[in-house]
């Protein structure tokens, strides 16, 4: 029986990961910001699993249980914040929240 | 064999709708492109005996998540492009960035291999009946403290939406 190797994994989360840090910076809509942490949360997520697999570790699994549970909360917190930002600026461009930069 | 092509299938199939998640000029086809690619990250949690998580997966990205983000592109009517992109030199600055982190990612991890304990295709560990041991014994705490995470989240979330001043 032929398995596929760990590291095909780590290429293919690595290459995720990184496309969803391109996103958060490249991205000026607060909307497609949060879509790119959630690609980059489901990268790792995968690698956890992969990982908890090939060494044959349950807790790896539970961990990214876990994850998927803060990111479910995250994501409800971070689409109420975007509505009420839409509400008071007409707009969730990020670049006009510049009142905390410097 | 099989599963290699497969692999390799679902691999291609979650990147190429990760970019497009980045390429496409309105939101909602955004989000239809992030969820086949949680779709096709399902899949790579099936092809790794993780049952459990591909059922979860499923159905709190492909369900919960996605329904949330396109409430919010209906609801604050957001589906049209974006006003001011970012400027061109920002954008090849950014993929430059982007493209040295994976290059420098990937020569790290370039040539790792684990010593393998057991074959990975046999695992049972996936299986909701085992996890769930795991789960209900060694990580009761964060289980149920995680509960009261999500009672907070809801809380907080209906505080922010309501319309009146807070």
């Amino acid at each position: 029986m032929e398995f596929i190797p760990i590291g095909y994994y780590l290429f293919f989360c690595t290459a995720l990961f990184c496309i969803g840090v391109t996103g958060v910076l490249i991205k000026r809509n607060a909307l497609m910001i949060l879509m790119s942490v959630e690609l980059m949360i489901n990268s790792i997520n995968l690698l956890l699993a992969a990982f908890s697999t090939y060494l044959n570790d349950p807790a790896g699994q539970i961990f990214v249980f876990f994850i998927m549970v803060v990111a479910a909360a995250e994501v409800a917190i971070g689409l109420a914040i975007i509505v009420v930002i839409y509400r008071t600026t007409h707009s969730i461009d990020i670049d006009i929240l510049n009142k905390l930069k410097w | 064999m099989f599963t290699k092509y497969i692999f390799f299938f679902l691999s291609i199939l979650a990147l190429y709708s990760a970019l497009m998640v980045l390429m496409s000029r309105r939101p909602i086809h955004s989000v239809l492109y992030l969820t086949l690619t949680f779709f096709a990250i399902a899949g790579h949690y099936v092809l790794l005996n993780a049952q459990f998580l591909a059922v979860v997966h499923v159905i709190v990205y492909a369900g919960a998540i996605m329904v949330l983000f396109l409430f919010t592109v209906m609801l604050l009517n957001l589906n049209k492009e974006e006003v001011s992109p970012k400027p061109v030199w920002v954008k090849i600055v950014v993929i430059i960035a982007g493209g040295t982190m994976m290059i420098v990612l990937i020569g790290i991890f370039r040539g790792y291999d684990i010593a393998l304990k057991t074959d990975p295709s046999l695992t049972q560990i996936g299986l909701v009946k085992n996890l769930g041991r795991v789960l209900y014994k060694d990580y009761l705490l964060p289980f149920e403290l995680s509960s009261i995470l999500f009672l907070t989240a809801m809380v907080g979330a209906v505080l922010l939406g309501k319309k009146e001043q807070i």
